[in-house]
């Protein structure tokens, strides 16, 4: 009986399903799904060497120092970074003074409350403030970029690739899409997920950041530098991740050694 | 329960003789899990898995009540308190990475340990009641991950939380009053978070208790084996404490040894990168997925894509998601052959591993855009898995010719090691020697 109706059950379940089916290979027959211009033009991102790759990885305290200063010269401008606190600055190998000054020179100031007045006043950043939040007034919403890393696919790859991504529309593209015009006030960017982007070119020409220690500044490296920044800003305990778990799977791989090996032991007279 | 050669505890030091008498707990663990619970012998590395089971409940648990003290379930603050874990919380990262791909570890174990179920019979009778706690389990652990999924407040939380409670206002009449009273709200806001936290921290500890009726309902006929035929005397088992629990004890090493290895190196590879984005009621993700461990069952809801003589699709879909669950609490009475081993059943040995391909196919299309290709495809998986438990099994289950069954559990290990001797015991080391 309980098979009579599950039968009964499963052939109705098939049929639905069959005649969904029958609508579903009618619709691609009738209305054949046609590529749009994000299928063909948009780019995976481009491989991105940085030190914090791999099983050894950890960060290059020099390449984030310089990418706190692209951060801070240009990011900045529209993109807060809230996650992070000016004391966390210690792990790129500043000194506490050098920190308090950092903070204490940081352009927006942190806002207070004077509970007497009413008023909301401003007083400069301390090391344990977090970066204070940046608002834009202009077309689109930059996001918070502290966990941008880890909010895209492949994440440090992206920022590299969307920096350095910018060009004209192909005229490939407007022959094949000639709706796709980039809408006035956005810019073509192929690393972007709908090609077009709010956010202007950040990075227009080499030098554009005077590195304090000398490294040649291109639009490239830049790019670079920044993506492994924001990489740190996202996941700042990578490092001890790494050497946490080359401990712990070494111990585990012993473990299972000898695990093994008592199972074995245990084992030994008994055919199973 | 049990079988009448099982070991019995006998208290050794006046100690443990006072304990026995007034709270038997050490006479209760030494049958459960201890020389008292005879086991068949010829158990393979697929029965390692229900032990896994438990580690990976236990971890959670254990992780999960000391995120519970640093997280705060608030909209306002809920996505900003989990990234105080990650970054200002003494071994915070640690004990979030391990929650969250703790559970993908316990979904990957509980699959295994399912599948396993399914290819040996562990199903059958006498043990469809355990086969039913465990059906239940895997519902509450389901339960219990989504809710879970939803505490870090980001834009798969939030929209996942809005997909799955939507569920409900499938329901004729009265499924919008039902979902806005689950939400406490018309869409998820705070209401909904905190009960779903409140339900999520009290799940693990229900699981935790019908686990205990699983085990205790193990306890009555005993594990099944890879022949699938019942234990007929002593030589045929081996008692669980030393053997299983050395065998477990190198099982759940390599257990910990590939969760480290996710954990240390690639802690985000099976999570969304948008529920690093806070969650915004404004802005809808390109795609709404859930966890990879729903996939499946997302393709089979999403397959449903036409209304079917007058019942709208979504209410189709919702059924059918549900359904292509709780038809496993009719397994036992839908596959009515007495064989149990897979290994002993050609043809069912065959659409089992349909089966799996199947359920890969399912969860690879629930993973992708619903795009006209993928819902094809789900559509034909989908069929194939409603046919496969309500069809074919019913029909081969009568149909099918098992092949010779082994006449037990000790002739079958000899015969495979090409052993001549049938009058060995199991423990032939301590047994007394007959000749």
């Amino acid at each position: 009986m309980v098979r009579a109706i599950a039968i009964l059950i499963g052939a109705g379940f098939v049929a639905v399903l069959s005649w969904a089916l029958f609508w579903s290979i009618q619709g691609v027959i009738t209305d054949p799904p046609a590529p749009t211009a994000v299928d063909e033009f948009h780019l995976h991102p481009k491989e991105v060497e940085l030190a914090s790759n791999g099983f050894f990885g950890t960060y290059d305290q020099r390449q984030l120092q310089r990418g706190l200063q692209v951060y801070k010269e240009v990011c900045s401008n529209c993109h807060s970074l809230k996650h992070v606190a000016f004391r966390d600055l210690t792990q790129l190998g500043y000194s506490a003074a050098q920190l308090k000054k950092f903070a204490a020179d940081w352009s927006v100031k942190a806002k207070q409350f004077d509970p007497k007045s009413g008023d909301t006043t401003e007083r400069p950043n301390t090391p344990s403030d977090y970066f204070p939040t940046v608002y834009y007034p202009g077309t689109g919403n930059p996001p918070d970029l502290s966990l941008i890393t880890k909010a895209r696919h492949e994440g440090p790859a992206y920022v590299y690739s969307l920096l350095t991504g910018y060009r004209d529309q192909p005229a490939a593209l407007l022959k094949k899409f000639p709706d796709a015009k980039v809408p006035d006030g956005l810019y073509y960017n192929p690393y972007f997920a709908n090609l077009n982007i709010a956010m202007p070119p950040p990075l227009t020409q080499d030098g554009q950041v005077t590195y304090l220690d000398g490294t040649k500044s291109t639009v490239q490296q830049n790019a670079k530098d920044v993506a492994a920044f924001l990489t740190w800003a996202a996941e700042p305990n990578l490092p001890t991740r790494h050497a946490y778990g080359l401990a712990v799977l070494g111990f585990l791989l012993f473990f299972c050694i000898l695990a093994y090996g008592a199972y074995q032991n245990i084992w030994r007279d008994i055919k199973h | 329960m049990s079988f009448p050669w099982a070991k019995h505890y006998e208290p050794k030091s006046g100690f443990t003789k006072w304990i026995d008498e007034r709270l038997p707990l050490p006479r209760l663990v030494y049958g459960a899990v201890g020389a008292g619970y005879p086991v068949p012998r010829n158990l393979n590395y697929f029965w390692n898995f229900g032990v896994l089971a438990g580690a990976a409940l236990a971890i959670q648990i254990v992780t999960g009540i000391v995120l519970a003290m640093h997280y705060a379930a608030n909209g306002g603050v809920a996505f900003d308190s989990v990234e105080h874990i990650m970054r200002d919380v003494n071994g915070g990262w640690f004990l979030r990475y391990a929650h969250a791909n703790g559970a993908s570890m316990f979904f990957v174990v509980v699959y295994i340990h399912i599948f396993r179920g399914l290819f040996y019979g562990s199903y059958k009778a006498p043990r469809e009641m355990i086969w039913l706690l465990g059906v239940t389990i895997f519902l509450l652990m389901m339960a219990t991950a989504f809710m879970g999924y939803v505490l870090p407040w980001g834009q798969m939380s939030f929209w996942g939380a809005q997909v799955i409670t939507g569920f409900f206002s499938a329901i004729p009449v009265v499924g919008d009053t039902i979902r806005i009273w689950l939400l406490g709200g018309y869409a998820p806001d705070d209401a909904a978070l905190n009960r779903f936290f409140s339900l999520h921290y009290l799940l693990p500890f229900v699981i935790a208790g019908v686990i205990i009726l699983h085990i205790w309902a193990l306890h009555i006929p005993g594990s099944n084996n890879p022949t699938g035929v019942d234990v007929k005397g002593e030589q045929d088992t081996v008692p669980f404490h030393p053997y299983y629990t050395a065998k477990d004890g190198f099982g759940l090493g390599v257990f910990l040894f590939i969760f480290a290895a996710l954990l240390f190196f690639a802690p985000n590879s099976l999570g969304h990168p948008d529920n690093y984005i806070p969650a915004n009621a404004l802005q809808t993700p390109a795609h709404i997925v859930p966890e990879w461990y729903f996939w499946p069952f997302y393709a089979i809801l999403r397959a449903f894509t036409v209304d079917f003589i007058g019942i709208p699709a979504k209410l189709l879909g919702v059924l059918a998601m549900f359904g292509s669950i709780l038809l496993l609490f009719f397994l036992p009475w839908l596959d009515s052959s007495p064989v149990r081993s897979a290994n002993y059943r050609p043809l069912y040995r065959i659409f089992f591993w349909v089966l799996v391909a199947d359920v890969l196919v399912l969860g690879w299309c629930g993973g992708s855009p619903a795009t006209p290709l993928y819902v094809i495809i789900s559509q034909i998986s989908a069929a194939y898995y409603f046919a496969h438990f309500l069809i074919i099994i019913p029909i081969i289950s009568r149909a099918e010719r098992p092949t010779p069954l082994p006449n037990s559990i000790t002739e079958a290990v000899l015969a495979k090691k090409g052993g001549t001797s049938p009058a060995h015991t199991a423990l032939s080391g301590s047994a007394v020697p007959a000749e």
